[in-house]
Parts: C-alpha cells; structure tokens; sequence
C-alpha cells in the first residue's frame, strides 16, 4: 500500500462537476493554497470542475486559495460560518449579485455536522442557534428540559486538506492551529487527498503522534515549502498570477 | 469625577472576577482586552475557537507564524502548557460546560439574558461564526460593553429588537457605567459609577434596574 500521489494536478483530477469539496483552513491557517490552485489550473485547462459546492469556515480572502475559485466561477454554493475576511469582495460581490449561494452555519455545528458525517451519526441536537433565524424550519426537541435543535450531518465527495507530516499509509500530523477542521474532513469525504510538507515512510511518524489516521486519508502530495495564504495575501497576490503581456495591456 | 469608564477600564473590570486557573473565551474585538489586565497572581488558561488552548499576546511585528492564530485571525504565542486540538473538539470545550466563562461583546442584551451579537439587519452578508456556540455551556456567560449605543440608545433593553445570538443565557453585563446581573428575568444592579445617581442610570437603561440591597460603588483605576 502506498498512497502517495505523484503530482498536485493528479491529486484534483477525479473531482466532477457539481462535486461537493470541504476545504480545510481557518483563515489561511491550515489552508491547502497547492491543491486549491492545482484544481484551478484544472479548471482554466479543462473547464470543469464547475458548480461546486465548498464546505469551509470561511468565503475566502483577497484573491488566491478558495477567493481565487469563486473569483473564476467555480463555486455554485458556499457553506460556511463566517464569509468576512479582511478582504472578502470576491465574494461578497457574487453573492450580493445572486451568482452565490450561501448556507450560514454556526461554527461549533459546522465543525459538529462534518464529524458527524464521518462518524456515520445523521443527525444530532445541538443548543446552538436555539430560539434565533439559523434554527428557523429545523426540528426542536426537550431533553432535560431543555429546548436543542436538530441538526443534519454534513458529508463531501471529496475533501483537501493541508497537514504536516504524511506517510505513505496517509497517516497525517498538523502543525499548530493549522488542524482545525481538517482531522474532520478527513473523515466527513468519501475521497481525501492531503498535501503534506513532508512525505515519510511507514514508522516515520510514532503512532503516538498520528492525529488523523490513514484509514480516513485517500491520497497523500508532498509539498515542500507551502504557500501560507495570509503571507500571500499581505503580498497582494493574485491567482491565477497575470501573464506578462497581460500586465503590460 | 468618572461619568463614562473606558473600554480598558470595563475589560478591567470584569478581569476582575475571573479565577486563577480559569479556562476562558474572550469574544473577538473589545472582549479580548480583558486578557491584559489579570490580577496580580492570577493566570487564566485562554480558549480559542480554531483549536488553541493556553496562548498569550501577540508576536512582535514580523515574527509571526500565520499557521499560530486566534478566532480573530491574529497572530497569537504560546504559554507553556499549551494544546492544540481540532475543532469539533473545541466546540465539545464551549458547548460541553468545560469554559469556566465567556466574555462577549453586544449589541442589545435583554432582562431575561437573551444577546444580539452577531447581526444588525437583513443587509449585506450575513456572518456568525461561533457567536452562536459561545453563549452556550460556559458556566458563566458576561457581556462587555457600553452602556448605551453610539446614538445613545439603551443596549441594556426589555426584549431585543435585533437577531438573537442565544436565548437566555447572559448572566452578568459590565458595561461604561455599571455592573448588571441578569436574575430571574429581570435586571439587577450590582454596581454603578458613584458619580450618577439611580435615576440618572435608570433613564439610559431600557428595562427596570431592581436591587438586591444596596448597589456597590463602581471604582476602576485609570488605566
């Protein structure tokens, strides 16, 4: 068994249109900027995949990682908790023209809805979001005399997540704040594929230390070096970057 | 004499009842002063959202690590002793009853502890982040705030007019000018600024101020 993926542009290719794809990251903190792009380059190459579904924290920001997907027409529908991001325009412009559509989840429910999809759980009641607008037309029930709503898990056709170290199993460690919603993911997809900045055999991670095991991960790409989003950001960086005769016109 | 307390000296305030080894949530924004004014032989352990247990003050400038950040997307450090966990676990932490308390900011808060945070209105796009899950499984849930909107209307109100982050679920307001506890449905005065009067304090609340003996003298040094 080795789950090593050659390339970036192998690892996106099986992704369809209309797929649903979680995102890791919070902020640019754990985001899979290599994959992200990969899959962009994708789709200016081929055209598809379009009209995808993207479960993330956030909308994206400036206008590189998922900003940059939205920004090329990728994205039919964003679920998320928080789409505000120092700079959001790319998507509140499409979304206050109707090109996008949003489904508002409160955090903790979004990270508990995609653990429940992995963990073959349908549905679960939450006290989060009781007696407000985000519970409105969901069921409501008393345990203990106290009123929770019912939630729905969330599953994905595939998931791409950043992490540390991966060995060819997809055994997977993360670095600091970087983890955040990616342990979950890694289990709420039916495919997951992980860059990781270092690849490493089998017994080169103690298992100790294994934070998402490989039974939850489908592929593994070393990316050395990773692109840290919110370092591209105070770049003003753009993605795709503009060829040159483009910058001259 | 003091008429209106500055937002460092409500942060003060209300750093003043947080207990040595308390695990805490400070809301994004204003709520996140009250880490830099913990007494003297007290140490707080600070929660973040995105999966951060027991972190400190910021980096100097150019020393952050981008993959090292707060609910806020600021570059946070890190105390000795601390975890890093993902986030349905972090979640498990606020809504499980684990946080010892969580310090919000608010839009209006109402005399049965409902809070509106998270949006003012129907327009623009809409964003909640964990304002939801905050307010509850704390065991205690305090709101930071001024007295009175920037228009000078009351914040301290009968019901909220606003959308609900949570129902019923405030416990104690610190506010410019006071200190308020939600109780059986109704408000009651811990303690205010001696510089006004009751009624003074009254007339800029937006529902009935009850007491529970007599309210204690608001005294924060100036900071």
């Amino acid at each position: 068994m080795d789950k090593r993926i050659p390339t970036l542009a192998d690892a996106v290719v099986g992704i369809p249109d209309g797929a649903t794809v979680m995102i890791g990251g919070f902020g640019g903190s754990g985001a899979p900027v290599e994959l992200i792009h990969a899959l962009i380059d994708r789709y200016l190459a081929t055209g598809s995949p379009r009209n995808l579904t993207v479960i993330n924290n956030n909308a994206g920001n400036g206008h590189v990682g998922i900003a940059a997907m939205i920004e090329q027409g990728m994205v039919g529908k964003m679920v998320c908790s928080f789409p505000r991001s120092a700079d959001p325009r790319v998507f509140t412009e499409k979304y206050l023209a109707g090109e996008i559509e949003l489904e508002l989840v409160p955090q903790g429910t979004l990270a508990e809805r995609i653990r429940a999809g992995g963990a073959g759980i349908p549905a679960f009641y939450t006290p989060t979001s009781y007696g407000t607008d985000l519970a409105r037309g969901k069921p409501v029930a008393e345990f203990d005399g106290r009123p929770y709503v019912q939630e729905r898990w969330l599953k994905a056709d595939f998931a791409l997540i950043k992490a540390e170290l991966g060995d060819h199993y997809g055994n997977l460690t993360y670095r600091m704040a970087a983890r955040n919603f990616s342990p979950l993911m890694a289990m709420a997809a039916a495919r997951t594929v992980a860059q990781v900045t270092r690849a490493v055999a089998p017994g080169g991670i103690d298992p100790e230390h294994v934070v998402t095991p490989g039974i939850f991960v489908s592929g593994i790409v070393e990316v050395a070096n990773p692109a840290q989003e919110e370092a591209l950001n105070r770049a003003d960086a753009v993605y795709p970057p503009a060829r040159p005769q483009e910058v001259q016109a | 004499m003091t008429t209106k307390l500055t937002n460092a000296q409500i942060a003060w305030r209300a750093a003043q009842d947080i207990a040595d080894g308390a695990y805490v949530n400070l809301g994004i924004g204003f709520p996140e002063m009250v880490a830099r004014f913990q007494p003297p032989g007290r140490q707080a352990v600070f929660h973040t959202e995105n999966g951060v247990l027991g972190f400190g003050e910021a980096p100097p400038a150019g020393e952050e690590d981008w993959d090292l950040i707060n609910a806020g997307k600021k570059a946070i450090t890190l105390k000795p002793g601390a975890a890093f966990f993902h986030h349905a676990d972090s979640f498990a932490m606020v809504r499980g009853g684990h946080l010892d308390v969580a310090i919000l900011g608010a839009y209006q808060v109402a005399q049965n502890g409902d809070l509106a945070n998270w949006s003012t209105g129907p327009r623009g796009v809409p964003a909640v982040g964990g304002a939801m899950d905050l307010v509850h499984g704390a065991k205690r849930v305090a709101v930071v705030t001024d007295h009175v909107t920037k228009d000078g209307k009351p914040k301290l109100v009968e019901s909220c007019t606003l959308p609900l982050t949570g129902v019923g679920s405030v416990t104690r307001i610190y506010t410019s000018l006071a200190v308020v506890d939600v109780q059986d449905g109704h408000f009651v005065l811990r303690e205010k600024l001696p510089a006004i009067s009751l009624d003074e304090l009254q007339a800029v609340t937006g529902a009935r101020l009850h007491l529970d003996g007599a309210a204690g003298d608001l005294i924060v040094p100036e900071l």
